[in-house]
């Protein structure tokens, strides 16, 4: 099963990447335009029962693939 | 005692060789530790982890490192006592392996800075530089702003948890946080690199005193 995990800088913490993209954006006339930047992960999980699959997928997030203190993460299945 | 320092080396760590030389100039003994090794904390005296950029900082600075098996060896020695030294790129590994609080992340101006930057002692760690007040050292990098939310600050405050503070703050850390340590004070690190000051011609000595404290 496919599996995608969208990982965003928190609210709280400065996301100098996306105050940067935010700039130019806002250089080429995009005013008001607020621009937040952070990383997909798309994952390849072998088996196809969704609640089994998610909760090795939230484990693995929670070891390695985002930290709390400084990211959010949202899940996206694909069927 | 044992003389041994582990210096942990991991894929794309780079200033193994001036921490080994660093280790070596005030006759402690250096030895390396691999990134896939189980050691045994009680042939060693302390443990440094280097600078470098560990895994092309990859995902997170710091976060695959942090996951190795000589990080299970190390937590087993940090819970024993022994005094660990992170530096720059070990900083930001300790944080991730949950063994201080905290994490490092992209310097508010976007840049990598290198400069020589001025700290001062906050709470002193009896390990590393000792009672050393105020130093000059080199800093190199591109995601050495430390933060860490409110209460977490309070708490390492009350705590006696920060270590140094930079002088001008380059790169928007909380609190202008420069080092800290965790709960037990055993382990200590900061960003600024004590091994590329152990010498007047390298532009300082302020550097050695991280060292040499170790054998008082």
């Amino acid at each position: 099963m496919k599996v995608g995990v969208k990982v965003l800088p928190r609210k709280e913490i400065l996301d100098t990447q996306g105050r940067a993209v935010e700039s130019v954006l806002h250089q080429q006339g995009q005013e008001g335009v607020n621009c937040r930047i952070g990383k997909y992960i798309e994952l390849e999980v072998p088996g196809q029962n969704k609640e089994e699959v998610s909760a090795q997928v939230k484990k693995m997030v929670n070891n390695l693939l985002y930290n709390p203190l400084i990211e959010t993460y949202e899940l996206e299945f694909y069927e | 005692m044992s003389k041994k320092v582990g210096i942990l080396r991991f894929l794309g760590t780079n200033c193994d060789q001036d921490v080994w030389r660093a280790v070596e100039n005030v006759e402690l003994q250096p030895e390396w530790l691999w990134y896939q090794d189980h050691f045994s904390e009680s042939d060693y005296c302390a443990f440094v982890l280097p600078g470098g950029f560990s895994y092309g900082d990859y995902l997170r600075c710091g976060a695959m490192a942090a996951k190795m098996p000589v990080m299970k060896s190390l937590s087993e020695a940090v819970n024993k006592g022994k005094p660990v030294l992170g530096i720059c790129n070990g900083f930001q590994i300790l944080c991730e392996s949950g063994l201080l609080p905290g994490a490092l992340i992209r310097n508010h101006n976007r840049h990598f800075i290198d400069e020589w930057v001025d700290l001062d002692l906050v709470s002193a760690n009896k390990y590393w530089a000792g009672e050393l007040n105020e130093c000059s050292i080199p800093i190199a990098h591109g995601e050495g702003r430390y933060y860490v939310n409110e209460d977490e600050l309070k708490k390492m405050e009350d705590n006696g948890q920060i270590w140094w503070r930079y002088r001008h703050n380059p790169n928007g850390s909380v609190s202008n946080i420069a080092g800290v340590m965790n709960h037990k004070k055993n382990v200590a690190a900061l960003m600024p690199h004590p091994e590329r000051a152990m010498f007047d011609w390298m532009g300082s000595q302020n550097g050695r005193i991280f060292f040499e404290s170790l054998l008082r």
